[in-house]
């Protein structure tokens, strides 16, 4: 292994990639300018559809309630509710979204209530339809002042107190400082993204520099020098590495910045930005820190970009053993384009609830990735695991680069026909 | 000088087995002599000439390359071998002076040594003009110079041309006819592989003809026709491939 020759075959291979437009839209624009638009795009929409489902009046339909008018009353009088006459078709309209919830309420609900019996109140709406779930929040909680009403009344007339029906109060509160439920919300989603760009970062150059190549004709030239193969191969690998690092990077930098610069103001506001980032992560907004946006651990971010340098490498050595067996960046495309599940799919798995890690799932690549980073993000630090991780990482890309060098070294695929 | 020792490649293919690329093909290159290797398409050509320029392994026999052998120390052959085919293309996005300035440093030059040796070799083929466009942006012959001057940067004594007139238009193919005959003058060692009659008439000193992956006949073209009553080059090839109990292609 000689430096001088890696480190010529690698300034090439970078002033070539630099030169070459395909190479910089996968490895600098995309991360840079889609993935952060994706994001904000996305959080803008819900944003606003949060926004615009919370602004909306619901209209509600009250069935029956002709004899107790003084309920009827309360319930035109609520506010946060247009209440209509319930016509026939009420389940159409509620199924056609001109109607969001009907109350049905039952007959000689008053008289009923009096003399003490438990009628049930019946609310019809649309599930999983934002509007109408908000329809629904908005009639529950006039029912449960109206329950309220009742047991007062009831209370007063017993010459009971108040606090008979409710002897003590409860509300919870977030202890735990704003980074750590940053880490724990996000810590699933940031390494999810690394890794997703890490791996596409790094297919580009890997096609590029290697069934590129051969389609070119240019890899003959190539080994026609007497540099020995094992230089070659590490030369070309450091880029792809490099593509693959500078895909992550890139991406980091870009988020953190539109996030913090520009976040708040293009998905207007603290709130809005919560309910969307929340809405985002499938996550309630009072769960989210005070601020305009989730914090995330700057140290967790350092020990995730550490983390990710030996995934990096199995991807860039993987991406470059297979493109190195194709004939075409055609062929090659086709081989990488599905290894993107296999990538995604136990990332994914880390997001799940209740994966947790454990000794084995710290030896699974990219499941022990995703889980460590959502641990470090939350402030969580277990150095035995991180050590294992780390460690088998290493040695997976240590196996994969040998058998990238090992496959350059076969005729059967470098001249493979 | 090449000495080639029963230099065979077998290839696997699945469906139709074993294959032989080249079978106990020897022969033997003087330094300041152009040997031509003149076969069909698929005679064993590029097989030979890559395992001379140490690309491929041979499955048996072996090549001494400038004192070193092919099997043995590959790095060392590739060090004093220029090996230019229709297939050895340039780095489209690389200028004409970075393409020639990489194999440079892959041989081993210092930045100096490979500016003086640019400066000379433009000079030598007309390359002044597109020394400092990319490689996407020259003519065929510009192209061809450029491969030329890659194929040489490093001073190599053995050359190895593998069909490199394939494609090229008369003017082109004529720059490179006449760089061959400077190498043999230069008392390089020169192989030169081709299926046109004329080019091997015009260049070599000593003719190989190759068929099947063997080498069926070889000597000068004033041996050949004696030795086969025949005065044309076609003609004496296509007698010693029917020979063979093959069809020339």
């Amino acid at each position: 292994m000689n430096w001088r020759n890696i480190t010529t075959v690698y300034l090439k291979e970078l002033k070539d990639s630099l030169r070459d437009r395909r190479t910089l839209i996968s490895v600098i624009v995309v991360p840079t300018v889609v993935m952060p638009l994706m994001f904000l795009i996305f959080g803008k929409v819900t944003a606003s559809s949060v926004a615009k489902a919370r602004e909306d009046v619901p209209t509600v339909a009250v069935i029956g309630g002709s004899d107790s008018p003084e309920v009827l009353r309360r319930f035109r009088e609520a506010k946060g509710m247009r209440v209509v006459e319930a016509k026939a078709d009420w389940r159409d309209a509620i199924a056609a979204k001109t109607l969001r919830v009907a109350v049905d309420i039952p007959d000689r609900f008053a008289a009923r209530l009096e003399s003490g019996e438990v009628p049930a109140v019946r609310i019809y709406h649309y599930q999983g339809e934002l509007k109408s779930e908000n329809g629904v929040r908005v009639v529950e909680r006039f029912l449960a002042e109206l329950r309220e009403d009742t047991v007062a009344r009831r209370l007063a007339a017993a010459g009971l107190p108040k606090g008979a029906a409710r002897p003590f109060e409860f509300r919870r509160e977030n202890v735990a400082p704003p980074e750590k439920v940053g880490g724990n919300l996000f810590g699933g989603l940031v390494p999810y993204l690394i890794i997703l760009l890490c791996f596409t970062g790094a297919m580009y150059p890997a096609m590029d520099l290697t069934a590129g190549e051969k389609e070119r004709g240019t890899m003959e030239t190539l080994l026609c020098s007497p540099v020995p193969r094992v230089d070659l191969v590490l030369g070309k690998f450091l880029m792809v590495l490099t593509g693959s690092v500078s895909a992550m990077v890139f991406m980091l930098i870009s988020t953190a910045a539109s996030i913090l610069i520009g976040g708040a103001a293009l998905l207007g506001g603290g709130a809005g930005a919560r309910s969307a980032v929340a809405a985002a992560g499938a996550m309630r907004p009072p769960e989210l820190p005070a601020g305009p946006l989730p914090i995330i651990d700057p140290l967790g971010i350092v020990g995730v970009m550490a983390m990710v340098v030996p995934v990096a490498v199995l991807f860039a050595a993987l991406a470059f053993t297979v493109s190195l067996f194709a004939k075409s960046q055609k062929e090659a495309q086709s081989y990488l384009g599905p290894m993107i599940v296999l990538v995604v799919l136990p990332t994914s798995l880390g997001v799940l609830p209740g994966m947790e890690l454990t000794t084995g799932t710290a030896l699974v690549p990219l499941l022990n990735l995703s889980l460590v980073c959502k641990e470090m993000l939350s402030g969580v630090w277990n150095w035995g695991y991180i050590g294992l991780i780390f460690g088998s990482s290493c040695l997976y890309a240590g196996v994969a680069l040998g058998l990238a060098v090992r496959m350059f070294g076969r005729e059967e695929v470098m001249f493979r026909t | 000088m090449i000495e080639a020792r029963q230099l065979t490649k077998t290839f696997r293919d699945k469906k139709r087995g074993e294959i032989h690329g080249a079978l106990d093909v020897s022969f033997r290159v003087e330094p300041g002599t152009i040997y031509g290797l003149l076969g069909a398409n698929g005679a064993g050509k590029t097989t030979t000439l890559r395992m001379l320029a140490t690309l491929l392994r041979p499955t048996r026999g072996t090549a001494v390359v400038a004192g070193h052998d092919v099997a043995a120390e590959p790095d060392r052959v590739r060090a004093r071998v220029g090996f230019l085919a229709a297939s050895t293309a340039l780095y489209a996005r690389l200028t004409a002076r970075e393409m020639i300035g990489y194999f440079g440093r892959l041989n081993g030059m210092t930045d100096a040594a490979i500016r003086a040796r640019t400066g000379e070799l433009s000079e030598r083929l007309g390359m002044g003009e597109f020394l400092d466009r990319r490689c996407d942006q020259l003519s065929t012959g510009m192209k061809q110079k450029t491969s030329i001057a890659r194929t040489i940067v490093h001073d190599p004594t053995v050359l190895i041309f593998d069909e490199p007139t394939l494609g090229l238009d008369v003017m082109t193919a004529r720059t490179v006819v006449g760089f061959v005959r400077e190498c043999r003058a230069a008392g390089k060692t020169v192989v030169y592989s081709t299926h046109v009659m004329s080019e091997v008439e015009k260049l070599c000193d000593v003719i190989g003809v190759i068929h099947g992956g063997r080498l069926l006949a070889e000597g000068s073209l004033a041996e050949l026709r004696a030795r086969h009553g025949l005065t044309d080059l076609e003609d004496i090839f296509v007698h010693l491939v029917e020979g063979a109990g093959g069809e020339a292609r």
